[in-house]
């Protein structure tokens, strides 16, 4: 397939055109610099082709099946249906604010007032960008650049909404915060997650996307930034858990300062195709990151994980581990980069992505890799992928566990290693579970 | 209570290459058997060919438990039916706790007609049937809590192995060396483990080169393997006299089966388990 004739595929469409943009400018209120940006990002998108599928972040990536003019964008609020879509992260979890989307708009938002008169802000991105012009002008799409492809310039141009979670200095939230977005079918979410934490600032955010059918087929082009300042800890989860049939395409960012600790819990299960650029950037001295990415693949689905651990100060310290499990013919790429720039000595970097695969007809694609530019740093990495061993099978089949019941048992065990590291009991226990619905009958 | 393992004219290969050659073996409920012979004779192709690893096909013969045909069961079939494999060298299942699989391992064992997705014994029972058992053993309370067979020494691994052994209580049990590679002190331990869960309440396979697992245990037969074959059975007097002499009286009686003996390590590649 030549360049061309994907451009012609996905870029001929008639939906996200100038005119669908004017009709959506026209239906915002948006205070002018955020209808500026739009403009300019508008134009870059223009200016870009789609992807190279010769280009190192798409090669292993299939957006073959990927017919955006079956989509549009949500410009007509009166479309939005309130759905049963699935949530998996509230099961006994109290919690200090929630806010929810339907495609990609925000329709319902709770802050505890306590919080509220500590001048915390949680809830529709859209209504923050007019009542909290400030914090949003200042970091929205500061991390991510509309340059970096074609989707994320769409995405920058035309975000329908999403969430804002604002936490000022020193103000701990103790009980954690729930967002939950909801994509039907035929549906597009076009949102972006922002969280900004100030200077000693503590926050846990448990962020789940799903949809009303399970096999649902929508179209979701997202944005997240954690932006995190001195000395600040966010927890931040994100289960991925739209329907099988969405496609699924995301440029995420988070920025760690001085001794700011971010731990972030990765889940993809949902999705027929996702392709997820994730970037950690510890940009002051004594910034430390966890990452924890757990896959759990099925059918034909195919996910697509470009990570980057970007060390810019010295004293940082990185630590990305990525597992999964691939059922069918499904498929995952996992290509993760540790880069040190100049000056970061000290580095602690380490990034591992292992690899189940309980069919012959699944693959994964594991390509760890380093870029170092400094001399005094310490950075290891590794990924290993193999079947599930028959000899375990047997060894638990010899103790009376049935076959089925001793894959489901190795699966598990395989990601404990991740939820060892998950800190919050709840997340653990609703990503066990999720995982262990998935897991196919063996016989 | 009376049970019969009866093998009949068992012949076993593994990739197609022929390792039993009509092995005989009727072993009742409360008796306890040796099982001795050289290197690749094919004592622990015997055990596993019981516990039903995929890799060994029965060409030929069967397996009894009472009117049970094992050789018509999975191998969690059989261990649901009463039959148990100490092995020589378990693997490792990381991320899976002691605890957790003994627990669905029991309950499984206990209630063989159990539906995947059914109730596990209640945890606080089962907890508390563990820790006496561990007590009895001597094992720390902490075994629990690890990895099964992950990082476990080569003590702790056959120790873990008779932990599962007593918590499943099978009709029959096989130990694949399970004196192998432990000091004396751990011998005796291991010794005095299976003799405390009592060698009455099941029939016992015990497969080994020593004799240090006998002393403790001494059997009522004692039989010797040679090339994929039981050459001689008598008492215990005939461990010991193994034990004492080696194997240099029986490879000069049976010259067929040493000549099979010989072929076999000639050809010997590495088996699984």
């Amino acid at each position: 397939m030549t360049t061309s004739t994907l451009t012609d595929r996905l870029g001929s469409l008639e939906t996200f055109n100038q005119s669908a943009l004017d009709r959506f400018l026209e239906k915002r209120i948006d205070p002018l610099w955020l209808s500026a940006k739009r403009k300019e990002a508008w134009e870059i998108y223009q200016s870009l082709d789609w992807p190279n599928p010769r280009d190192e972040n798409w090669m292993r990536s299939d957006i073959r099946g990927l017919k955006l003019s079956k989509f549009a964008p949500n410009v007509d609020e009166s479309t939005q249906i309130a759905s049963g879509s699935p949530v998996r992260l509230l099961d006994g979890v109290d919690v200090s604010a929630s806010a929810r989307s339907v495609n990609g708009v925000v329709v319902s938002e709770t802050l505890d007032e306590k919080l509220s008169a500590k001048g915390v802000v949680v809830g529709s991105l859209s209504r923050c960008a007019r009542e909290h012009s400030g914090i949003v002008e200042k970091h929205l799409h500061s991390l991510i650049c509309p340059k970096s492809d074609r989707f994320a310039a769409l995405q920058t141009a035309m975000w329908s909404d999403g969430f804002l979670v604002y936490v000022p200095r020193n103000v701990r939230i103790e009980l954690p915060i729930h967002l939950h977005a909801a994509l039907g079918d035929g549906q597009v979410d076009l949102s972006h997650t922002l969280i900004v934490l100030e200077e000693g600032a503590e926050a846990t955010v448990l962020f789940e996307s799903s949809s009303p059918d399970p096999m649902a087929s929508g179209f979701h082009c997202g944005g997240v930034e954690l932006i995190q300042h001195g000395n600040s800890h966010l927890r931040y989860v994100n289960l991925q858990d739209w329907g099988k049939g969405s496609w699924h395409f995301a440029h995420q960012r988070a920025s760690v300062g001085r001794d700011a600790q971010l731990q972030w819990t990765v889940a993809a299960m949902g999705s027929r195709f996702a392709q997820v650029d994730q970037r950690v950037q510890l940009v002051e001295p004594g910034a430390s990151s966890q990452v924890n990415g757990v896959m759990f693949t099925q059918d034909r689905q195919h996910l697509v994980y470009n990570t980057l651990q970007h060390h810019n100060a010295p004293h940082c310290n990185s630590d990305f581990l990525y597992k999964s499990v691939l059922q069918d013919r499904s498929r995952t790429v996992w290509r993760g980069m540790i880069k040190v720039s100049p000056g970061a000595q000290k580095t602690d970097g380490y990034q591992r992505n292992d690899n189940l695969m309980l069919s012959d007809a699944a693959r994964a694609d594991s390509i760890p890799g380093l870029e170092i530019n400094a001399d005094d740093v310490r950075c290891t990495h590794g990924s290993t992928s193999g079947r599930v061993d028959e000899e375990l099978i047997f060894y638990a089949q010899s103790r009376g566990f049935t076959r089925s019941e001793a894959i489901r048992m190795i699966v598990t065990g395989f990601f404990q290693q991740i939820f060892d590291r998950i800190t919050i009991e709840s997340v653990r226990e609703a990503l066990g579970a999720a995982i262990a619905r998935q897991v196919r009958q063996y016989e | 209570m009376s049970h019969i393992l009866r093998i009949e004219n068992l012949h076993v290969s593994v990739n197609d290459k022929p390792i039993l050659r009509g092995v005989n073996l009727v072993i009742k409920f409360g008796e306890t058997h040796a099982l001795m012979g050289p290197n690749g004779s094919g004592k622990s192709t015997l055990g596993l060919a019981i516990a039903g690893h995929p890799n060994y096909q029965i060409t030929e013969g069967s397996i009894w438990l009472d009117d049970a045909n094992l050789t018509e069961m999975e191998a969690d079939e059989r261990s649901r039916a009463g039959i148990f494999m100490a092995f020589q060298r378990p693997v490792a299942i990381p991320g899976v706790k002691m605890a957790d699989f003994l627990r669905h391992a029991a309950t499984n064992v206990r209630q063989p007609d159990r539906k995947e997705g059914q109730d596990l014994i209640p945890m606080r029972e089962f907890r508390k049937e563990l820790k006496s058992k561990m007590e009895q053993l001597k094992m720390d309370p902490e075994f629990a809590r690890r990895y099964v067979n992950d990082g476990f020494s080569g003590g702790e691994m056959k120790r873990a192995e008779i932990l599962t052994m007593a918590m499943l209580s099978p009709k029959f049990s096989i130990l694949d060396e399970t004196d192998s590679g432990l000091d004396a002190d751990a011998v005796r331990l291991a010794s005095a483990s299976i003799a405390e869960i009592g060698r009455d309440k099941m029939g016992l396979l015990i497969i080994t080169h020593h004799d240090k697992l006998l002393e403790h245990n001494p059997p009522q037969f004692t039989h010797v393997m040679l090339g994929g074959r039981i050459v001689e059975t008598g008492g215990a007097e005939l461990a010991r006299e193994l034990h004492d002499q080696g194997y240099d009286r029986i490879r000069k009686a049976y010259p067929d089966a040493e000549a099979a003996n010989q072929q076999m390590l000639a050809k010997e590649e590495p088996v699984a388990v």
